[in-house]
């Protein structure tokens, strides 16, 4: 059994802790003998035909007109695999990009993926702080949100979340990030995966079972500093 | 100026130091009442304004560069207290301005953070700039990277005589200025320094070509520095190879502001100038050595690393997320742990976030205590071995305050 994840864009997009979710999963699929493979796409690469984990992260704004064009080559194959039902995690700039576009302070649009039906203006003012929201799959998820895209869901995709604590996708409507089929977008880096190891589990269940064809269950691991990470962090959301 | 204004400020300054105030207060009185106080003040002193800004290191490399001018017999007035903000310098304008108005220095040498020395270069004169670097600090802060680049080219323009410059640091030496002079390494050592360019994919990394007025050559248990082409060793106080290469920018500041001091002088005055507080700090407590380091990005973690962790001493990392640390602790999963064999204790108000970081390094650690005082109880008696703790600002400051107060029997 192997996970082979398509690392999207590792020198643009790798603001804060990104490589924090590549080695959750790396070493909670390691920890049950699965074997891994992390195979970073830069602009201009192929994406390999077995890939059956998708992570993109966040960067800095120059950084999201430096991919905009690539981005561009690379989204039907893409779309492709998360129709097809291949798991992905994308955080903040790529949770913005593979919706319908970014647009602008000055009203210019960076061109998404469309895989996600979304869309996000940028904002007045940064949206900053610890974040803690609830989704029905996951429980109680926690993690820091820093960005100024205001983010609103179309028709056909579900929000991550609630936000308990926090802004989400808005600041208004209460929902934090996106979910379809597979594919989840969020603005929790944090890192997410390593304070929240179900939605690790889950991204490495979808990839193992999408590459066998059939269901596969993972056996559990000993996640006592996990869970007091997380309770400890969602504590501090709850306090300052 | 109006001496009215100087009478004020120390007024308020002391009122305010009586209610046990912060020293922002008496600042922004004086920007109100004069605004062309800190100007007016500064751009009397015969050799000028020097401002120190960057990422890490500002404020022992601060300390070196004052330390050095001091010993070349100039007055050198600076802002010893971190308040590195504007109103910050002001109140210390106002602590050692004669009420008639003499200022009596011949030089300034004053610690900005990257915004906080744009808005000064807006209100004040600056003659040289010495820019550090540019790496991940607190997001939440700053913003990001590029907004941080452009703020020291803002300072950069505004330096009237030099701009002191790293040329090994990708966004450092792409600043402009009129009259560049840069500070560097040698190819040997320019790999032993992590950048935010290469996280992820560690490349060979040669340093760049510019001509440098002062190299670090080699580092072991003496530093080799190169001056305009002339080769210096001796042993410094400070230790680490990031204090190294802060001391040879800070060697080329001196060099820049006085062109005539003599190097051996120097040097010597070099060897013996000490880190400041909380930055390589020893601790003697039960006759075991404890070593205190400031860590606050990704950068500056890496960097202590690389000088620190080995297999003789017991470690314990404390990490809290106050604003002054930054509230977002995502940056640790930044850091180059795998240098480090295994951890005593992680501490503070994020010590489970800190474990959980180690676990996913495969680093075991002993215990998780978030209270700091049993934390360093328990690690001084934990064993005989000498100890080393990494700390984040605000747990670093309460640090010194559990070990000076020696309430740990």
């Amino acid at each position: 059994m192997k996970i082979k994840i398509l690392h999207l864009y590792p020198k643009e997009m790798n603001l804060y802790g990104d490589r924090g979710n590549i080695l959750a999963l790396e070493k909670r699929a390691t920890w049950r003998g699965i074997k891994v493979e992390v195979v970073p796409y830069e602009p201009g690469a192929k994406i390999p035909s077995d890939i059956n984990l998708i992570f993109g992260g966040g960067g800095q704004d120059s950084s999201q007109s430096l991919i905009e064009k690539d981005l561009q080559k690379i989204a039907p194959r893409l779309k492709e695999l998360i129709e097809n039902g291949v798991p992905a995690l994308t955080i903040c700039g790529l949770y913005q990009l593979f919706g319908n576009f970014f647009e602008t302070k000055d009203g210019d649009r960076i061109e998404g993926t469309h895989i996600l039906n979304l869309s996000t203006k940028a904002g007045e003012e940064r949206l900053i702080g610890n974040i803690v929201i609830d989704s029905l799959e996951f429980g109680e998820i926690v993690g820091y949100e820093n960005h100024s895209g205001l983010t609103s869901l179309g028709e056909g995709v579900v929000a991550f979340g609630n936000t308990i604590v926090g802004f989400g996708n808005n600041g208004e409507d209460k929902t934090e990030g996106a979910r379809y089929k597979n594919c989840i977008g969020t603005y929790l880096h944090g890192p997410i995966l390593p304070k929240n190891p179900a939605i690790a589990d889950f991204l490495i269940e979808r990839a193992l079972s999408f590459s066998a064809g059939k269901e596969i269950e993972l056996e559990k691991l000993d996640d006592g500093i996990e869970a007091l990470a997380h309770e400890s962090a969602v504590a501090r959301a709850k306090t300052t | 100026m109006r001496k009215s204004t100087i009478l004020i400020g120390k007024t308020i300054q002391k009122l305010s130091r009586l209610r046990g105030g912060g020293s922002a207060l008496p600042g922004l009185v004086i920007e109100r009442l004069d605004p062309n106080f800190i100007k007016t003040i500064l751009e009397k002193l015969p050799h000028g304004v020097v401002v120190i800004s960057g990422t890490n290191g500002k404020t022992t490399t601060t300390k070196m560069v004052t330390e050095l001018l001091e010993n070349e017999g100039l007055k050198v007035f600076t802002n010893k207290t971190g308040s590195n903000f504007v109103r910050g310098v002001i109140s210390a304008i106002l602590k050692n301005i004669e009420t008639n108005g003499e200022f009596d220095y011949d030089i300034a040498v004053l610690e900005l953070d990257e915004a906080h020395a744009v808005k000064f270069s807006e209100v004040a004169p600056i003659d040289y700039a010495l820019l550090l670097n540019i790496q991940r600090d607190q997001l939440d802060r700053f913003g990001e990277i590029d907004y941080v680049t452009r703020c020291l080219q803002k300072v950069a323009e505004k330096a009237k005589k030099a701009v002191i410059l790293n040329r090994e640091d990708p966004q450092v030496c792409e600043i402009k200025a009129k009259n560049p002079v840069y500070f560097g390494l040698s190819d040997a050592l320019v790999k032993k320094f992590p950048s935010d360019d290469n996280i992820i994919v560690h490349s060979n990394k040669k340093a760049s070509d510019k001509p440098a007025k002062v190299i670090l050559e080699k580092l072991s248990s003496e530093a080799t520095f190169n001056i305009e082409q002339k080769i210096y060793t001796t042993p410094l106080e400070v230790r680490g190879i990031y204090n190294a290469f802060n001391a040879a920018g800070a060697l080329a500041t001196v060099k820049t502001v006085l062109k005539k001091s003599n190097n051996e002088k120097l040097i010597t005055k070099l060897s013996e100038i000490k880190s400041a507080f909380g930055r390589g700090e020893i601790f003697t407590i039960k006759g075991n050595e404890v070593e205190l380091f400031l860590v606050k990005n990704p950068s500056a973690f890496d960097l202590s690393l690389v000088s620190f962790a080995d297999n003789k001493h017991d470690f314990l990392i404390a990490i809290n997320d106050e604003i002054a640390d930054g509230r977002d602790i995502s940056w640790l999963w930044d850091v180059d742990f795998d240098k480090l064999k295994e951890v005593k204790i992680t501490s503070g108000l994020r010590a489970a976030d800190m474990a959980l970081r180690l676990k996913y390094e495969d680093i075991p650690v002993e215990y998780i205590v978030e209270d700091l005082k049993k934390a360093i109880k328990l690690f001084v008696n934990s064993s005989k071995k000498p100890k080393r703790i990494f700390a984040t600002y605000t747990a670093m400051l309460e640090i010194r305050k559990i070990i000076l107060g020696k309430s740990l029997e």
